[in-house]
């Protein structure tokens, strides 16, 4: 099964943004192909992701969005296509890489660990060693430091409801817990932070506590992917929507160029992008 | 939001709490205090039952009886707190038990040699365990219900079935069952041993990433991974280290028994578990402290030697271990369920 794939050259760029896009995307896909067995998974999809902007990408279910998300983060190696961050080609074989080289995830499963603290999430797999010999020979955690620094990144991301950074994960609330998600890609993400489906498990009132921390990243200079099936929250937050069909991107458009029915009609391939702009 | 406002809301949370509530909170942070109470009534009881049951005397073998199982109980933690279980451990210890004694008093090799081998050979099964758990993806249950046959088939067929008396051991090998005076109590290295073992293991456990890493892989594996944990190293280096640790208690139960017998310690495996779930570590992996592991190896001791001085039938100290365990995992249920 082939996609009908269409060139949509800088794809919706808003007139008098051109400031911003007028810069090399901090990350691109070009051409990402990945199969299982005979099942197509991404059929040569291309993405942009300029800095500081927030990309939401949508589409229906199997369209491929979790699955070039994957591809980005390391999660899966696409068997052909490139992928460049800064300018530089990369090749991620395993989560960690896309870490290293400062790309975080927020999973739509969370990966938090309930029985855990606050701090000890945020730093999960990231450990700093107390000074000395105490850390170098002996490996002791700077479990203050650590805690500290925790309950700085929680507040820079303007959470009130957590205070206590020595409490364990499985006593806060979904919202809560997806600010601690959010807090450890935003004090970690160098360049861009993913967020797979951030608020499906959340009330109104937490999801927008989600979003609002995901224009604090933007505002902070960090590039953003959303991947959401909420139509309206993607229009309250994106700056531009990477629309994911069959496999393959079917166009890219902003919440001022197309309304959120015309999104839905190109995502289901009711309509196609060309006719419309 | 104002401080005033969200100190309310903090108010009312707490107002909120029955005073059962609030036992289960600390329960939730502190698993120990519930066996830690246990012990300390069983020890009441058993003072007031029988007048010798307090004495330096008896509280010295106490210890010296707990040690063996005590010891196990370390490498049964680390594999549960993985949310696994470890079936082998007696296997392993009788098999690098069998294999210290034969070496040297057969071998003719010296004391050191024969210990070294010995431990090192219960790391190897513990590797071997992490190996196919790892691996092969065998379920832990599976993995240990398979060697603890293998094991145990080996250190029979090794050692011919035969014990080994003390006399014939190096004096290295029977070092742990000498003891000394503190006061009035008598206590034997096996027991500094055990100390030791808990010591580090506990400071390894709460200080170090590694120690985190462990409870992270216990409580969602799937979670630590995407968050950057070595999820299978970790695994693998649990039941190796845990074969190290059952390898030490080969050495420990050789000075305790003053001999190297094939079927010592038919309830190791047994009383490992116990030791661990009484202790409040959850048989769900990613949950519980080494110091409660210790108090569940005490309890389950205490009982034993309270009720033999009381002269109580073996099947009713039985009946007792069996009652403290489904007692343990319900209450340790019950506490999973806590709310914020």
């Amino acid at each position: 099964m082939s996609a009908p794939t269409m060139e949509v050259a800088h794809g919706g760029v808003p007139a008098g943004k051109e400031d911003i896009y007028g810069k090399e995307p901090v990350l691109s896909a070009r051409k990402l192909v990945i199969t299982f067995g005979r099942v197509i998974g991404l059929d040569g999809v291309d993405l942009d992701l300029y800095p500081g902007e927030v990309l939401a990408v949508i589409g229906d279910n199997g369209a491929g969005k979790s699955t070039l998300i994957k591809c980005l983060t390391g999660a899966y190696t696409p068997d052909s296509g490139e992928i460049t961050l800064s300018g530089e080609r990369v090749h991620f074989s395993r989560p960690q890489d896309a870490r290293a080289a400062g790309i975080e995830t927020v999973y739509q499963q969370l990966a938090v660990i309930p029985a855990l603290d606050i701090a000890s999430n945020l730093y999960l797999a990231r450990e700093e060693r107390r000074k000395g010999i105490l850390g170098s020979a002996f490996r002791m955690l700077d479990k203050k430091g650590m805690e500290k620094r925790a309950g700085q990144s929680v507040q820079d991301l303007g959470i009130q409801t957590i205070q206590n950074m020595g409490q364990a994960v499985e006593t806060l609330s979904g919202g809560q817990r997806q600010a601690v998600a959010v807090a450890r890609a935003a004090a970690f993400g160098s360049k861009v932070v993913i967020l797979d489906e951030p608020t499906a498990a959340l009330g109104v009132k937490e999801s927008g506590m989600v979003l609002d921390m995901i224009k604090q990243l933007r505002d902070r200079g960090l590039s953003v992917i959303l991947i959401s099936h909420n139509m309206p929250q993607v229009w309250e937050v994106a700056d531009r929507i990477h629309i994911q069909r069959l496999g393959g991107r079917a166009g890219v458009i902003t919440p001022q160029s197309h309304d959120m029915g015309e999104g839905v009609a190109i995502m289901t391939g009711a309509k196609r992008l060309d006719s419309t702009s | 939001m104002t401080a005033d406002v969200s100190n309310a809301a903090a108010e009312f949370a707490r107002r909120q709490h029955s005073p059962l509530q609030r036992v289960q909170h600390q329960l939730h942070g502190r698993p120990w205090l519930s066996p830690l109470f246990l012990l300390l009534v069983a020890f009441v009881a058993f003072f007031i039952a029988t007048p010798t049951f307090l004495t330096a005397n008896s509280m010295g073998i106490l210890l010296q009886q707990t040690a063996v199982v005590a010891a196990l109980a370390v490498g049964q933690t680390l594999v549960i707190l993985t949310a696994g279980i470890d079936l082998s451990v007696g296997a392993v210890m009788v098999l690098s038990m069998m294999v210290m004694a034969t070496l040297t008093k057969d071998g003719g090799l010296p004391g050191i040699v024969g210990l070294l081998i010995g431990v090192l050979l219960a790391v190897v099964a513990g590797f071997f365990n992490g190996l196919l758990v790892t691996r092969i993806n065998l379920p832990p249950f599976i993995v240990t219900l398979g060697t603890l046959s293998i094991f145990t088939a080996i250190a029979l067929l090794y050692s011919g079935g035969e014990s080994i008396q003390a006399e014939h051991l190096p004096g290295l090998l029977n070092a742990l069952g000498n003891d000394f005076g503190i006061g009035k109590f008598r206590l034997t290295w096996g027991i500094v041993l055990v100390v030791v073992i808990y010591a580090v293991m506990a400071f390894v456990l709460s200080q170090t990433a590694w120690g985190r890493y462990v409870y992270a892989v216990g409580d969602d594996v799937e979670s630590a991974r995407l968050s950057g944990v070595p999820s299978k190293r970790i695994l693998l280096a649990v039941y190796t280290v845990a074969g190290l640790i059952y390898g030490l208690a080969a050495w420990i139960l050789i000075g305790r028994a003053g001999a190297a017998t094939p079927n010592a310690a038919p309830t190791a495996n047994l009383d490992s578990i116990t030791a661990v779930v009484i202790g409040g570590t959850s048989l769900f992996g990613g949950r519980g402290r080494l110091i409660g592991t210790l108090i569940g190896a005490l309890i389950v001791q205490t009982f034993d030697f309270g009720l033999s001085q009381m002269g109580v039938n073996q099947q009713w100290r039985v009946l007792a271990t069996g009652l403290l365990v489904i007692v343990a995992v319900a209450i340790d249920q019950w506490i999973r369920r806590v709310k914020a």
